[in-house]
């Protein structure tokens, strides 16, 4: 059966190649994640000496609400830069890093905690390796987001950015990932492995 | 190596060669000695011949299209006929190598399964192989012995079975133990504890090497195992057991000036050092370094006077020593048997 | 002619003359494709001259027994550079350079999806291979001056740990290789957003060539299984800087996780090196035996099923490191299974040959001799993956032999055609055929002379990685054997060099489509303008010159959608 009776495909009909390339990024932070994930479990039990993670780790519930409420705010905000309401697009995004940044924060206390109260460092155990190394992965991914973030923010509020609705919206899918990151992360540390 | 070593060596191995103990030095895959090489000789042919005929025949065709399906001149200049595929050959040689991979695997399963998951049996002689950078340290817990770089395993016949279940572990890298004559290699591993067992089928010296890359001397960490008569092993097991033979006052000074104790241990004198080898029966054994240097009086006088000249980049300190200590620590070290 | 703009001098209304300004504008701010296509073969090349050299000096060192003609310090730092060179920095941007050169004109593009980001690739690539290099004038650490990395190319924990590897050389191991992933990284999103988002009126998937589509399920390994090595190294960098204990076996850390992470993305990385290799000949052997790719459906599939079993057969490194049984003989099976589709793959370029008029010109001379020698080391290659068998070859010189025959025997033939093959359409000159066949045979006799033995010494139980090793274990001969392969090759690459320079000022012009081929890169002019393509071509099949060539008997009456 020949195709030469077919319609000709066209370029309209070509995937969008932003879409492409972040989805192609997310693929390729999926698979490092996973090997710091994959670190960890086999880590989990083989600490000679303490602090353990019984001892010193607490869910973190506020910060994960924060940290997951903040992809329904750029949700929102992508969704009035769409529509071309800008003040409703300033305000989720304002909210957005708000809550990023205090998921951060939380990160920190945590932290300063762990190390300076329980004595938990990097280099006390495997425990502490695995910890420090995977939660802070993640936190850096956070970092990166929000200063992208913060910089849509600023320009916001100097330049009319409908015409960067796309970028704007793949920014989104980015923050997305991390959110879905950090609901690995917590379940790994913080559930299973307590 | 300048000629001074290198005679030896040859020396060595020819004496070794006309004495009682046959000299497996070439570690030919191909003969086995031992029961776990035996098992992988022989998968390993099974695996040479089917991958010997798939490249005659494979390599035939591409050889009959290269010849036959060259444009010459003279030759239509018109293009062949387009052919575009074939379902049929498609299946055929698909199926054709998956049976192979098939078969292959099933062989393969059963020889891994033999050899990984043998029990071992209750008189099995146990020794506890330890891999240091870059030597090899033996220990037999039941006999209560400890050697480097040479060790001595019974022979097992037909007659009586004799397996010699190695326990590997290491000081310090990652390592591998592998005298390919007796078996596959397994890696000496930290933090880890791997097993092998060896039944060696013939007597004589047998050669092997580190296998995992280990640093500066990997090349020269070689392993040399005795397989004795059962008469014979339990003579050296008992020498072995006896305290070392007690040294000269001055000979002794000379070997505390020299710090020598600090890394070495001699059984029933002073120096109990854990870093370097046992030196508590040293001329019991053909080489030293664990490396075709022979083991006599002179190589081991250069040795101690320079250690990075002969194995650069070891762990052996140069200790300042005068003509004089340096004659009486070896004077000691050649009681040593 | 000088109506339709040729090239950016055209367009700029500047004469032929070189200056500063074009040189920027050429070799250091350029986005162009094929600028930076052509400039990773570059350094590909550069670096490739660098890593035989050290190659040369291994194999003067092992020429004869007990041989001092470096130290063992020197040794182990050759064989470390030479590997991590080859695969990291010769390898690596070798393909990156194919993909970025061809693949926008074989659909029909103007360039890559994200110019500015290949650039950055690029240059990344590049800076990498630089601080690979500058180790060797690296201030002296506590281990001593010229510090270049001796640990292996796979730099196996423990030994990479700070006791074991003092002072900055392995360092600069992980940060060169860090800088080079990401710019592998970048070219992998490039290629699969490029191929996805780019094609040109007409071209589905199922038009899409083949060396497109092998570019693709490289692409796809490349962001799958890099991650793994990544995350070691940062593992490894957090163990060395700030006391972490990943792999540090003093205090519980674990020397085996990190070869599963190494070889999760070492055993994926040879088929992400040796696929663009299968990619060119897919092109060019149907063009020299006059006759479409055989089974275009099931080259496809078979190499979307290596890209896929590839990422689950990494443990065939680790037979001897104890695992159970049962593991050993799980990556048996699915080492030899990998095996199935590479033979598809074998069979059907050897029935694109079948019965049709084969033209010996030098790009396929080099495909034959990779077809032979790529049967023989996959051969070899299924000889390993048979654990036990594993047990005694593994680490030694028959792995050596393995992996030279799969990359230089494979991979670097299929290179050498395919620059014979696309030379004259990047610079619109022919390289010369004499001294082609001169570099052919002389680089085939070498490259046997050198690996045909090292098979054999391993049998015998030569392990690899050592700097010397003693008379009387049955290795002189083979050693002695395989160094006068050096010379051979050698002479050969320089022919090589020299054909490419001749080339370059006295070629023969080689015109649009110098082959008579049939795929879209041959419907430019040599070398391509700028913007690859005056009008954005429309194809009904997957050999669009055909068709056109072919007007009675156009591929399309015979290719299903």
């Amino acid at each position: 059966m020949s195709t030469a009776a077919l319609p000709l495909r066209n370029e309209a009909q070509n995937l969008d190649r932003g879409k492409v390339g972040l989805v192609c990024l997310l693929l390729t932070e999926i698979a490092l994640f996973s090997i710091f994930v994959t670190a960890y479990l086999f880590f989990i039990g083989k600490s000679p000496t303490g602090p353990y993670p019984a001892d010193v780790l607490t869910l973190p519930v506020w910060a994960t609400i924060c940290l997951l409420s903040s992809s329904l705010t750029i949700e929102l905000a992508v969704r009035g830069l769409k529509s071309g309401a800008m003040g409703r697009f300033q305000l989720w995004m304002g909210l957005t890093i708000l809550l990023g940044a205090e998921f951060l924060r939380q990160t920190g206390i945590e932290w300063n905690k762990l190390i300076n109260k329980d004595g938990l460092t990097i280099a006390t155990n495997v425990f502490g390796t695995t910890y420090y190394s995977l939660v802070g992965l993640h936190a850096s991914h956070v970092i990166i987001g929000l200063t992208l973030l913060l910089l849509v923010f600023l320009f916001g509020l100097r330049i009319p950015l409908q015409k960067y609705e796309h970028r704007i919206e793949l920014l989104g899918w980015y923050w997305h990932f991390v959110d879905v990151v950090w609901i690995v992360v917590f379940t790994v540390v913080y559930v299973i492995g307590r | 190596m300048d000629l001074k070593f290198r005679l030896p060596c040859g020396l060595v191995l020819s004496a070794a060669l006309m004495s009682a103990e046959p000299m497996h030095a070439i570690g030919n895959i191909f003969k086995p000695l031992g029961t776990p090489a035996e098992r992988v000789a022989d998968l390993s042919i099974l695996t040479l011949v089917i991958c010997a005929a798939v490249f005659l025949i494979v390599a035939s065709l591409l050889a009959y299209a290269v010849i036959r399906f060259g444009y010459r001149e003279g030759d239509s200049r018109s293009e062949p006929p387009q052919v575009y595929g074939s379902n049929q050959v498609e299946i055929a040689w698909t199926v054709i190598p998956i049976l192979i991979v098939f078969v292959l695997s099933m062989s393969a399963a059963r020889v891994t399964s033999a050899v990984q998951d043998q029990k071992m049996p209750q008189d099995a002689l146990n020794i506890t192989v330890i891999g240091h950078q870059w030597w090899w340290e033996f220990r037999y817990p039941d006999q209560k012995i400890v050697t480097a770089n040479e060790f001595h395993v019974p022979l097992s016949t037909e007659a009586l079975h004799k397996l010699t279940h190695l326990t590997l572990l290491s000081a310090d890298v990652a390592h591998g133990f592998w005298i390919p004559q007796l078996a596959g290699k397994t890696d000496v591993i930290p933090n880890r504890t791997n097993t092998m067992w060896i039944d060696p089928k013939e007597p004589g010296v047998y050669l092997g090497n580190c296998s995992e890359y280990c640093g500066t001397q990997h090349a020269k960490m070689e392993l040399r195992i005795v397989v004795d008569t059962p008469e014979d092993f339990q003579k050296w097991v008992t020498a072995q057991q006896a305290k070392a033979v007690p040294a000269s006052p001055e000979n002794q000074r000379a070997f505390l000036t020299g710090t020598c104790f600090a890394c070495h241990t001699i059984t029933g004198s002073p120096a109990m050092g854990k870093l370097g080898p046992d030196l508590t029966h040293l001329m019991d054994r053909q080489t030293i370094l664990a490396a075709e240097v022979p083991n006599n009086a002179a190589n081991l006088r250069d040795w101690i006077q320079d250690p990075q000249r002969l194995k650069p980049g070891n762990k052996m300190p140069k200790v300042k020593l005068t003509d004089k200590q340096l004659d009486q620590i070896v004077a000691y070290l050649t009681t040593l048997k | 002619m000088a109506s339709v703009p040729y090239t950016l001098d055209d367009v700029h209304g500047k004469s032929s003359s070189y200056s500063w300004e074009r040189f920027v504008r050429e070799w250091i701010i350029t986005v162009d494709h094929k600028q930076l296509g052509l400039m990773y073969i570059i350094i590909a090349l550069l670096f490739f001259v660098a890593s035989g050299l050290q190659a040369a000096v291994i194999r003067i060192q092992l020429m004869v027994p007990d041989n001092h003609f470096i130290s063992p310090q020197t040794f182990n730092r050759m064989f470390t550079m030479h590997g991590t060179t080859m695969v990291f920095f010769v390898g690596m941007p070798f393909i990156a350079g194919l993909a970025n050169y061809l693949i926008p004109l074989m659909i029909g593009a103007r360039d890559m999806a994200f110019p500015r980001l290949n650039a950055l690739g690029f240059w990344l690539s590049l800076f990498g291979g630089l601080l690979l290099y500058s180790s060797y004038f690296a201030w002296a650490g506590t281990a001593g001056t010229m510090n270049a990395p001796d640990v292996g190319w796979f730099a196996y924990a423990p030994l990479t740990e700070k006791a074991f590897s003092p002072g900055t050389s392995t360092d600069f191991w992980i940060l060169s290789i860090l800088m080079s992933s990401i710019g592998s990284t970048i070219t992998a999103v490039n290629i699969l957003a490029t191929a996805l988002c780019m094609r040109t009126t007409g071209m589905t998937l199922s038009r899409m060539p083949l060396f497109v589509w092998m570019y693709c399920v490289v692409a796809f390994q490349i962001l799958v299984a890099l991650p793994p090595l990544t995350a070691a190294q940062i593992m490894l960098l957090l163990d060395r800087f700030l006391g972490a204990h990943f792999f540090d076996t003093r205090a519980s850390g674990d020397a085996v996780l990190w070869q599963h992470f190494f070889w999760l993305f070492g055993h994926p990385e040879v088929y992400i090196l040796i696929i663009p290799g299968f990619a060119c000949v897919t092109e060019i052997i149907p063009v020299f035996s006059r006759k479409p790719i055989f089974g275009r459906a099931a080259m496809i599939g078979a190499s979307v099923s290596i890209g896929l079993i590839s990422l689950g057969v990494w443990a065939h490194h680790m037979f001897t490191v104890g695992m159970p049984s049962a593991a050993n003989i799980f990556f048996t099976i699915a080492t030899l299974l990998v095996g199935v589709p590479t033979g598809i793959k074998i069979f059907n370029w050897m029935a694109t040959m079948w019965g049709g008029r084969i033209r010996f010109d030098v790009p396929m001379m080099f495909c034959v001799a990779f077809l032979f020698q790529f049967l023989l080391a996959g051969l070899t290659g299924i000889m390993l993956g048979v654990a036990p068998f594993d047990w005694q070859l593994g680490d030694s010189y028959f792995v050596v032999a393995h992996f030279h025959y799969t990359l230089i025997g494979g991979l670097l033939m299929t290179l050498f055609a395919a620059i014979y093959y696309w030379f004259p359409k990047a610079t619109g000159r022919m390289l010369d055929e004499t001294m082609g066949k001169w570099h052919f045979w002389l680089l085939i006799i070498g490259f046997h002379v050198t690996f045909d033995p090292l098979h054999f010494a391993g049998l015998l139980g030569m392990p690899r990685r050592i700097y010397t090793y003693p008379t009387g274990r049955g290795w002189d001969g083979f050693n002695w054997i395989s160094t006068w392969g050096v010379p051979i090759q050698a002479a050969g690459i320089l022919i090589f060099v020299l054909n490419v320079l001749y080339a370059l000022f006295k070629g023969k012009k080689a015109g649009n489509d110098p082959w008579d081929a049939w795929t879209l890169e041959w419907a430019t002019t040599s070398p391509p303008p700028e913007y690859n393509f005056a009008v954005a071509p429309v194809v009904r099949s997957s050999r669009p010159l055909w068709d056109v060539k072919h007007p009675e008997d156009p591929d399309w009456k015979y290719e299903h959608a």
